[in-house]
């Protein structure tokens, strides 16, 4: 197990429900990927954040990344819709 | 001389004119300063505000990245880019990015491309409050947008 911080913004946080929170994450659990999956198990909320999961970016540590990016060492992983500031 | 860097995320509006002086105050080889400043806009009447939401330390760290880039690429003495948060109404400024060269050329490429890049790159969301009171969607991203950034063919 993995203790993580998640964040959420805009639409994302609204349908999870919460902005931020500790999780424990499963050793099997490796990829941004993963997390969004395992977190989409978790409830109805969560499921419907990532419904779709090409409309949700994410951050490890303030950094960008891809889905098949690894979440090793991570103390903070942020999920978000496409960016519409400026 | 290193280039003068401003970068600030905040709820309070900007002054543009100071911010414009700001960009050569420093230097005396500035031949050129290009400004682009993005305004809330109502419209057509059916928005009351935007209110933008960030994620506060990623949006300056993400925002130096795209500046170091600019600066590698453009010869610019200065580059100011500021960038509010919370609710704005039709009219107010919502983001201003300045750029300092001693040519025209590299002062509007790199004002453009910093806008680019923000508009795809720099973690800030839109969610529009209609004029009829009621809260309204989030904005969604345009294909356009990103196309404008990967015309520029680098990753930030």
């Amino acid at each position: 197990m993995t203790e993580l911080k998640l964040v959420y913004f805009a639409w994302v946080r609204e349908r999870v429900g919460v902005a931020d929170e500790q999780v424990d994450v499963p050793s099997a659990v490796v990829t941004v990927e993963d997390l969004a999956r395992w977190l989409s198990s978790r409830d109805e909320g969560y499921a419907s954040a990532f419904e779709n999961p090409k409309l949700v970016r994410a951050a490890i540590d303030h950094v960008h990344a891809k889905p098949h990016d690894p979440i090793t060492g991570a103390r903070e992983i942020a999920f978000f819709p496409p960016m519409t500031g400026g | 001389m290193a280039p003068r860097v401003i970068i600030r995320i905040q709820a309070n509006a900007f002054d543009a004119a100071k911010e414009t002086d700001a960009l050569s105050s420093h230097h005396d080889d500035v031949g050129a300063i290009s400004t682009f400043i993005g305004y809330c806009r109502s419209e057509g009447g059916r928005l009351a505000a935007l209110e933008l939401e960030h994620y506060p330390g990623m949006a300056d760290d993400e925002i130096k990245r795209v500046v170091d880039q600019a600066l590698q690429r453009w010869p610019l003495s200065a580059v100011s880019v500021i960038h509010r948060f919370g609710v704005m109404k039709p009219g107010d400024g919502i983001v201003f990015v300045g750029t300092a060269s001693s040519h025209r050329a590299e002062a509007f490429a790199a004002c453009e491309f910093l806008m680019d890049y923000l508009k795809t790159q720099a973690p800030f969301w839109k969610k529009e409050h209609r004029a009829d009171g009621t809260v309204g969607d989030w904005v969604e991203a345009k294909a356009e947008d990103d196309a404008a950034a990967a015309r520029w063919k680098i990753n930030v």
